[in-house]
């Protein structure tokens, strides 16, 4: 004796937030069984395992064949297949779309490849996140990437209009988005330390700060990409440490400004040049795209590592980012203030970020 | 008589790639009309084309316009090969044929391929021109409205009911044409999908026929089936019962809805001698001439009611039960139906006063060879076949002493070239008020009056299950009539216990009840009900022929029997007395006969209390033997008390009386013997008798009676905060919520071992029904405290060895917490709770915080029904007890709903908070796209097994959905094999219907059922094909709230005109 056939169809089609959880994770359908029994949801129902499992089955298939329409969550609230409440719906694409840390911190600036696609069970396997979860918030990495890749426009509005996500849900997307097209190296060992929401602010930063689409938002031209002008114009930094004078001046200016207000003045002094070398050189490489990939390691190995190893506090690094910033403009030759200022405020507010 | 039909095809979307290269369609829709076809123009390259074509415009006689469907087809362009079909439209053009129902056809609806399933959809518009609608056309019947519903619409009221209606009309299966070995499997679903609307439209047209003649305008409990006889044909017939039905404007019964609600119950407080004497017509109008009539009626058939249980086999007759008894001659209403042909009638609930007497279940089988149907024009065999079951049951009717059946129904079962014929209902006695040929003495004065009161039913009706019902068992009058037997005492037409009526205390009742109708508003119960299903499974030899139609014919008075006694040990263990709402399906298959027997028990206050069972062992030898049996009886009498504590089955006050009554203690306990075992072939020596007997006893002399008392006590019980009925709404429960879900469900068994005997069946039968019972709950247990209503088991075997269980039903929520005895305190306890709640949550607490610090809420009450034009201002005061109760009912759930407005208000600020939130650093862009679904979302159709809807008034009937889809596939291991196959499907169409629906202008689909769910697989081939059928009344519906936002409160009205996209 066996079943055979088992359906249940509800006119407004239920959906057990938890099972679709379960279902997200990647549970097979026994395993989600299990986890639904040691839940102790079988006592407060007067249910059975053979109940459990019919459910179960049922919300698997109802997931897997709303799973098309979650691809493209717009068409969910027009299509007629499924009597779905809004807010059902609303709940549904969130945690579609929602994605574990751990996991974005491995694909975060990979290329949304096969050949990613095909190391996902390393992924998997370093990460104890079930591979077909892996799968899928791959795919939607992926997808939203291939949409949004093609829209002009400012990119977080792009993807919380085509996936009606939420707020914060459409900035990470739209810093994964930036970091995959940017190819930014986010696995070194010396970024390890960092999380994905280090990592989305820095790309809201830059997002809102260094593409084209910053400057003028009548240009029908993408976030995604920087703004080659004003990479090309951070070139022109270089004076800061090419002129011997410039870079003395700057210096003096600074220490001027610090001195009495922090317990690291001397190595703040004694490093001066170097930071600012290494701030500046950091600038005039990014104009090559390679360079550009390593920005967050030269940003880590260049700057935040020798403050680390004499002890900054974040107070620190603020005080120093902030004058450092601000006498570049008191300077008499320095003439490049709107770019200096459009590198630093991000530099800097990245630089806190990151800084810990 | 012509007329004109337009279609206008406007746009398409979510069409699927037909074209690889592209990824794209070039769609073109082909507009298809009997033997016309138009096309527009190719639109390419897009999966949302916009045709926005011209009018096409059929001319065409109304016969067609009722027998033929508006095809639609989407095809794809193709330059080099033939063009693909993406799928079809069919679109019933009935509703638009009558002026009362839907003008215009208008929406989204889903292009259907009986491959793919649904594949886009398709906005379309379609309005008809009806150029004479004069009622003098022969061949075509437009204008008379078809309901499903099995009572009287809730707009409209019955000003007379004429009687049964039927037809059937014959075709050949196009699935077993020769053709078909030739044709692909999309050309024959397609030939048989469009045969069966052809059919479809055309049975109804002939019914419609008949109601003219009948002259009325109107069937109500129309019943629809298919016969898929298979070799031999394709037989389509319909049964229903033709009205004259007459609409009640909408805007008088939105603003005397309340008041005229209220003076019922307000009656009986101020004049308790009406109580006992009206006989459920609560009305201000009852006068007392029109009780004395009544009481008068009743005092010449000496009544008390009982079952009658006649189920016959074929060639069966029914024997001792068609006794001697000569009809009583009763009123004129007799002779009146007499004259009908078949004064049945399909209706299960009624207006006060249409029902006088129940007598008890009446049912008729026959078992037939299919033949092939020589002339599909002349079925005569099939019609013959039924004639001869309706004689039957007519005869059943008589031999208990009654004149006609209500709650009537057919249904066939085939396997192979057997085919059991069945119907069956409740012999019972009618008053004549509804009657055609009134008769013109006594009962005049009442035939006088059935407008004003039916007036007041369909208020009474109409209200069920909101607040209306408030204070009811408070104030209703006894309610016992209908339980009164319509036999004569000294002649009873089978052994029978009577007794005094328990609630007027004048007349007989019988100890038990069954019947196939709802319970009557009026009738009084004690506690709840619940449902009761028996089960059973007979195994049966391989045959052919005559000797296989013979065998299942012996079998089936067993099975009945069986059934019977199940039913009535499950009832007395629930500590019940009646059945309502009950359907016995029985099912046969190659090697087995399927029996499912569902009813609703309910504890009638007028019947006596049931008592218990009693276990008696035959041969009590040995100590072991006597404790188990002890043991058994003990368990029993705890599940007796424990169902009576679970059911609120106290026992009535007037218990003690019932000591000093005539009846001795132990007849009050009816005997049981089990059926001999299976090899006795004597059905004479069946007894249906009980009431012989001194007790109810159970005698486990034989394995098979402890298997019974196993089973007995097996029965899941429901867990807390549900219940379950098969009725239409829950006896005992009236404070519904609006929340209700629809679901079908279904299973299917594979019985793996062939070698069971027939208990092992049951047993796996048994637990099949009640896994899937278990299920519901377990799904539905966000809804608790919630009631499953209109629980709808069908029973087939498909193939050997697999059974099948499909369930359509509603699960409603409840208010516990409003209890109705005291409905006023709670009401106002509520309303406290309910401000305070406001208070935290919502914005508008200042209009009801004034509301309530007025010194007297009631005078407020009373103001406002004055307003409405009341004229019980003189007693105004007993009726804001129950005004009140019902305003603050209503008031909650207008807080309910402005909530859930507001809730859903402030996610819309939040989202558009979040597009106009200019990015960091104050970088704002403008949005340079408009959300591509703005605008577009679904409508939401709500779709309910009832003629009703909690919470809300039904204001417009816009025709009726009869739909039949096939779904066929190829690669059925690719779509989620059978279960992912089978519930695509089902989804599919509940889209549909509610597509349709929608297009029709509805938000709404009552008695909705699925009457055909067949279901055939060869997982081998990777093959399934499924064909279903259903049907249902599309309505409009506003919220009760808001009516009374309208009406009642005008203060509030602008709040809820402005939220009044709640049911959309």
């Amino acid at each position: 004796m066996s079943v055979e056939l088992d359906v249940f169809v509800g006119n407004t089609t239920i959906m057990d937030k938890e099972v679709f959880q379960l279902w997200l994770n990647g549970y097979t359908v026994s395993d989600a069984v299990k986890v639904r029994i040691e839940g102790g949801i079988m006592e407060e129902c007067e249910a059975n395992a053979e109940v459990l499992l019919s459910d179960t089955m049922d919300q698997y298939r109802t997931f897997q064949m709303c799973e098309r329409l979650l691809h493209h969550p717009a068409k969910l609230s027009n299509q007629l297949l499924f009597q779905i409440p809004p807010d059902r719906q609303a709940m549904l694409i969130e945690r579609y779309y929602a994605f574990d840390d751990a996991f974005v911190r491995e694909v975060l600036g990979k290329k949304l490849s096969k050949g990613t696609k095909k190391d996902l069970d390393d992924v998997s396997a370093k990460t104890g996140i079930m591979l077909k979860s892996c799968r899928r918030q791959f795919d939607n990495f992926k997808r939203v990437f291939k949409v949004v890749e093609e829209l002009k426009g400012p990119l977080v509005e792009n993807i919380q209009q085509h996936f009606l996500l939420p707020d914060q849900l459409g900035r990470d997307y739209a810093a994964i988005v930036f970091f995959a097209s940017n190819r930014f190296e986010t696995g070194k060992k010396k970024l390890q330390y960092l999380t994905f929401q280090d990592f989305a602010f820095c790309a809201g930063q830059l997002i809102n700060h260094w593409t084209v689409g910053a400057v003028d938002n009548m240009m029908d031209d993408m976030d995604v990409d920087l703004d080659k002008e004003f990479l090309q114009d951070l070139k022109d930094l270089k004076i800061l440490i090419t002129d011997k004078d410039l870079l003395d001046q700057h210096k003096s200016l600074v220490c001027t400004a610090l001195r009495g207000k922090t317990n690291v003045f001397n190595e703040m002094e004694a490093n001066f040049k170097n930071l600012s070398r290494s701030l500046v050189n950091i600038a005039a490489k990014l104009i090559n795209a390679k360079d550009v990939r390593d920005f967050f390691i030269d940003l880590v190995e260049k700057f935040i590592e020798p403050c680390r190893s004499d002890r900054w506090t974040s107070i620190d690094v603020n005080l120093y980012l902030t004058h450092y910033t601000n006498s570049a403009h008191i300077l008499d030759t320095f003439k490049h203030h709107g770019v200096w200022t459009r590198y630093m405020g991000v530099i800097k507010s990245c630089i806190l970020r990151i800084y810990h | 008589m012509p007329g004109k039909l337009k279609a206008k095809i406007v746009a398409g979307r979510h069409l699927p790639v037909m074209d690889r290269a592209s990824d794209l369609t070039d769609a073109f829709v082909e507009v298809k009309f009997g033997n016309t076809t138009f096309k527009t123009d190719v639109y390419p390259k897009s999966l949302n084309p916009q045709w926005n074509s011209e009018w096409f415009k059929f001319e065409v006689d109304d016969k067609d316009l009722q027998d033929e469907p508006l095809q639609i087809t989407v095809l794809d362009h193709d330059i080099y090969s033939a063009n693909d079909a993406i799928g079809k439209v069919y679109i019933d053009i009935d509703p638009l044929l009558c002026s009362e129902a839907a003008t215009v056809i208008s929406g989204w609806l889903p292009i259907y391929d009986t491959i793919h399933g649904i594949r886009g959809e398709i906005n379309v518009l379609v309005k008809v021109d009806l150029f004479n609608d004069l009622n003098r056309f022969r061949q075509s019947s437009c204008g008379v409205k078809f309901f499903c519903t099995t009572s009287i619409p809730r707009c409209y009221r019955a000003v007379m009911v004429h009687g049964f209606v039927e037809e059937l009309v014959v075709n050949e299966d196009p699935e077993y044409q020769w053709i078909d070995r030739i044709r692909t499997p999309r050309a024959s679903n397609e030939a048989r999908q469009r045969l069966i609307f052809l059919m479809s439209g055309e049975l109804q047209r002939k019914i419609g026929l008949k109601v003219l003649e009948m002259g009325g305008n109107a069937v109500v409990g129309y019943l629809q089936c298919f016969d898929l006889e298979g070799e031999t044909g394709l037989v389509v017939r319909a049964i229903g019962t033709a009205c004259t039905l007459e609409k009640i404007s909408t805007l008088t019964s939105a603003s005397t809805t309340h008041p005229s609600n209220s003076s019922p119950s307000k009656d009986m407080k101020d004049s308790p001698q009406a109580a006992p004497s009206t006989l459920g017509c609560r009305s201000t109008h009852s006068s007392p001439v029109h009780s004395a009539s009544s009481r008068l009626s009743q005092g010449f058939s000496v009544s008390v009611p009982t079952l009658l249980f006649a189920g016959m086999g074929s060639g069966g007759s029914a024997g001792k039960d068609a006794g001697p008894l000569k009809a009583l001659m009763r009123q004129q209403t007799q002779s009146a139906l007499e004259q009908r042909e078949y004064p049945f009638f399909t209706l299960t609930s009624f207006p006060p006063g249409f029902l006088l007497h129940v007598g008890g279940v009446v049912n008729a089988r026959s078992v037939k060879l299919l033949d092939r149907i020589h002339n599909p024009d002349e079925p005569e065999t099939r019609d013959a076949w039924w004639e001869e079951i309706r004689q039957e049951i007519k005869c059943h009717a008589k031999a208990l002493g009654c004149h006609a059946v209500v709650g009537y129904s057919e249904s066939t079962s085939i396997c192979e070239e057997v085919c059991i014929l069945s119907a069956s209902g409740t012999a019972v006695i009618l008053g004549s008020r509804f009657m055609q040929d009134g008769p013109l003495d006594t009962d005049h004065r009442l035939s006088r009056q059935p407008l004003v009161f039916s007036t007041g039913a369909e208020r009474v009706e109409g209200d069920m299950g909101s607040s209306i019902s408030l204070g009811f068992e408070e104030v209703a009058p006894p309610g016992c009539g209908f339980c009164h037997i319509p036999y004569d005492e000294l002649n009873i037409p089978f052994p029978a216990q009577l007794t005094n009526c328990y609630c007027c205390r004048r007349y007989k009742v019988p100890d038990v009840l069954f019947t196939t109708i709802d319970l009557p508003t009026e009738a009084n119960i004690t506690g709840k009900g619940c449902l009761i299903q028996a089960r059973l499974c007979r195994t049966k030899k391989k045959a052919q022929g005559e000797g296989n139609a013979t065998a299942i014919s012996n079998l089936l008075p067993f099975l009945e029997y069986e059934l019977h006694t199940q039913l009535m040990n499950k009832l007395k263990l629930r500590g019940m007395n009646a059945l309502f709402g009950l359907r016995i399906q029985i099912s046969v298959g190659e090697t087995m006969l399927l029996g499912l027997a569902s009813a609703t028990g309910v504890y009638l206050t007028a019947l006596p209390s049931p008592g218990g069972i009693q276990i008696a062992g035959k041969t009590p030898s040995d100590i072991t033997y006597e404790q188990h049996i002890s043991n058994m009886q003990k368990k029993i009498n705890d599940t007796i008390a424990k169902n009576k504590e679970i059911y609120e089955v106290n026992p009535p006050e007037f218990v003690e009386e019932v000591i000093g009554s005539p009846i001795p203690e132990p007849r009050q306990r009816s005997r049981l013997f089990r059926s001999q075992s299976e090899s006795s072939d004597d059905v004479s020596e069946l007894d249906l008798s009980y009431g012989k007997k001194d007790a109810f006893v159970l005698e486990i002399d034989d394995t098979d009676a402890v298997e019974d008392i196993h089973a007995l006590l097996t029965d899941f019980p429901t867990p807390p905060g549900f219940y379950s009925c098969n009725t239409e709404i829950m006896p005992g429960i009236q404070n519904w919520t609006s929340a209700i879900q629809m679901f079908t469900s279904v299973r299917v068994f594979r019985l793996n071992n062939a070698n069971l005997t027939n208990q092992g069946l049951n047993k796996i039968f048994s637990e099949l029904c009640e896994n899937l019972l278990k299920s519901f709950y377990f799904k539905l247990r966000s809804m608790v405290p919630c009631c499953l209503c209109h629980l709808n088991f069908t029973v087939a075997i498909p193939e050997d060895e697999l059974i099948q269980v499909a369930v359509t039903a509603v699960a409603m929520s409840f208010d516990k917490e409003q209890t109705l005895e005291n409905g006023r305190q709670s009401g106002d306890k509520t309303l406290i709770k309910a401000i305070t709640e406001n208070d935290e949550q919502l914005q508008f607490s200042l209009e009801l915080n004034a509301e309530l610090s007025s010194p007297n809420p009631l005078s407020s009450t009373k103001g406002l029904s004055d307003v409405s034009g009341s004229h019980l201002s003189a007693r105004a005061h007993s009726v804001d007890y129950s005004s009140f109760a019902d305003r603050c009912s209503s008031w909650i759930e207008q807080l309910r709903l402005k909530a859930h407005i507001i809730r859903r208000g402030s996610v819309k600020t939040t989202s558009s908070l979040e597009k106009a939130s200019p990015l960091p650093e104050g970088r704002s862009r403008s949005l340079r796209r408009n959300r591509s679904y703005s605008g577009s979302s679904v409508a939401v159709v709500k779709m309910t097994p009832l003629s009703l809807l909690p919470g809300a008034k039904i204001i417009k009937y816009l025709g009726i959905i009869n739909m039949f889809f096939i779904r066929e596939t190829t690669s059925l291991r690719e779509e989620g094999g059978v279960s992912g196959f089978l519930h695509t499907f089902i989804a599919e169409v509940f889209a549909m219907v509610r597509a349709h629906v929608a297009a029709l202008g509805g938000n709404a689909v009552v008695s909705y059922s699925m009457k055909e769910c067949v279901f055939m697989e060869n997982p081998n081939k990777n093959q399934a094909q499924c064909l279903i059928n259903v049907s249902g009344d599309a309505v409009i519906f506003v919220r009760e709230s808001e009516l009374e936002a309208t009406s009642v409160q005008p203060q509030s009205a602008t709040t809820q005109t402005s939220n009044g996209g709640e049911g959309t």
